[in-house]
């Protein structure tokens, strides 16, 4: 018989850590992994930090040097696009007109940026922050950007808008709903990095709309927004959120809602297709319900967890979901999945600016997020992993010990 | 440049010139050191860049962090107490004929 071949689709953080785990693992056959950016796999989150603002280049990205895939035995096809999936042959067809042929198909596909439907949305000058072309094209226009608007107020706008300050430019953070990250964090975080930004020089716009993008000779000049104003700016930054790419996926019959739906062992209905990373909607034990994460954790652990299955060391996924976001001087870190929790208490003071808040849904602990305070980020993912058996009381009180009570916790 | 040393736990040596504000992650992963696996890139999330400086070396380095500390509870082999965070270990002249010895996994 043939030696097995792994096929990746899509090579960021979780093909990349599939097909490297796959080797770590002492998977014996081929492995292929397919990305459709013409460069080697790096890391997205410098991208609209370090990067972004100057400090890294793009040698600081790279996940591994090019010598690791041949050394590794990893066929990397990079800037190439899968255009389709044949089930019944086991064929992946690729823009170029190459196919490989595959055992087990991992679609690590990732996300794209949400595009924002009003007119004006293709002047040159609007951007999006996903790839490293983009970030290039965003670092090459911010020295000289004067008035910067940032459409959307998560992780990704809130990075950008604290480099963009730190460069000097002047920005305006326009916001749909009452409460920046508020997908993802807690009020109190929401409102302390509302807070921060002010403090920062931002000006910021909140439960509201962009109508249309201004435009003069095609170039950008300024966005007019919900509620009437016309707001200048040079560049425009459209970050309201990213869209899984899941197309090849439905495409091939597999389901699809809100990513590619998997199991808890990150299978779609044909046993020998797996999704992971960004585009994988998965069951979870930190969460009421199905969740679809974007983050390097997610990525790896998800990767890591494919590639134990295929040499035969099978297991649920039930990694703790673990995020960061570095904004000016804070840094802010997320154990566990926040969203829908009930009841949340403060432990530090945010006014020092060192804090953890500590969220409980049904009197359990299920996430904590943590503003320049790793020791509490460390502890909660210790907790998080096992029953954390920590009260509201307990979080909140500075004088209970923590570590010592993760320390007592027998392991899951 | 400095010259840094990376021991594997089976003994093998290898040896790379760092150019000086280089982490010894960053460094490792660009020449394709094995057993530094920096899942998250230097940006002190993870602890799977964890090496043991040589004891007697590690006045050459720089002071940990309480960040660093934290995340040093996370190493997948022993932490001890010459126990660093290779991305923390960005390369100054003191480093030159620094010895780190790679940890029997990452993760």
């Amino acid at each position: 018989m043939a030696a097995p071949v792994v096929a990746i689709v899509g090579a960021g953080q979780a093909g990349f850590q599939a097909a490297a785990s796959l080797r770590d693992a002492g998977f014996p056959g081929r492995v292929v992994l397919v990305g459709d950016e013409p460069v080697l796999p790096y890391q997205r989150p410098p991208l609209s930090k370090s990067y972004l603002a100057g400090q890294s280049e793009a040698d600081d990205l790279w996940l591994r040097a090019a010598e690791f895939y041949a050394k590794q035995q990893i066929d990397l096809v990079y800037g190439d696009r899968v255009t389709a999936i044949d089930r019944e042959r086991r064929r992946v067809h690729l823009a170029s007109g190459t196919e490989f042929v595959w055992d087990h198909l991992v679609l690590a596909t990732g996300a794209r940026c949400r595009p924002l439907p009003v007119p004006g949305s293709e002047l040159d000058g609007v951007l999006a922050l996903r790839t490293l072309a983009d970030a290039d094209a965003l670092r090459q226009r911010l020295s000289d950007a004067g008035e910067v608007a940032v459409i959307g107020a998560g992780f990704i706008g809130l990075e950008f808008a604290a480099v963009a300050i730190a460069c000097g430019a002047r920005v305006h953070i326009i916001e749909i709903t009452h409460h920046p990250m508020g997908r993802v964090v807690s009020e109190p975080v929401s409102r302390f990095f509302t807070e921060a930004h002010i403090g920062w020089g931002a000006e910021i716009s909140l439960g509201t709309g962009v109508t249309q993008i201004l435009g003069a000779s095609g170039r950008v000049a300024g966005v007019e927004t919900s509620d009437g104003r016309r707001i200048r700016a040079k560049l425009v930054l459209i970050c309201i959120g990213v869209v899984p790419n899941a197309e090849l996926a439905r495409d091939a019959g597999l389901d699809v809602d809100n990513g590619i739906v998997v199991d808890e062992w990150l299978l779609t209905g044909d046993p020998a297709i797996s999704a992971i990373g960004d585009c994988a909607n998965f069951p979870t034990p930190f969460a009421a319900d199905r969740v679809r994460l974007e983050s390097v954790q997610n990525a790896v652990d998800q990767g890591r967890c494919v590639a134990d299955r295929l040499v035969g060391r099978v297991g649920p996924y039930q990694k703790v979901p673990w995020f960061w976001s570095d904004q000016g001087d804070l840094k802010l870190q997320i154990a566990g999945i926040t969203t829908g929790h009930e009841t949340s208490v403060l432990r530090g003071d945010p006014a020092n600016r060192n804090f953890s808040v500590f969220c409980f849904r049904g009197g359990r602990l299920i996430g904590v997020e943590s503003v320049n305070r790793t020791a509490d980020h460390v502890v909660a993912r210790r907790l998080l992993a096992g029953d954390p058996g920590l009260s509201p009381q307990q979080a909140a009180d500075e004088r209970y010990d923590l570590r010592a009570h993760a320390r007592k916790l027998p392991a899951r | 440049m400095p010259i840094v040393t990376y021991v594997h736990p089976n003994g093998a040596r290898e040896v790379l010139d760092v150019p000086l504000g280089t982490s010894v992650m960053r460094a490792a992963i660009v020449n394709g050191i094995d057993g530094i696996v920096a899942e998250c890139g230097g940006e002190m999330m993870c602890a799977t860049c964890h090496v043991y400086v040589e004891p007697d070396q590690l006045d050459r380095t720089p002071a940990q962090s309480d960040d660093e500390k934290a995340m040093l509870e996370f190493t997948a082999s022993e932490r001890k107490p010459n126990s660093r965070l290779s991305c923390q270990l960005v390369a100054t002249p003191e480093f030159d004929g620094l010895v780190v010895y790679l940890p029997e996994t990452q993760v």
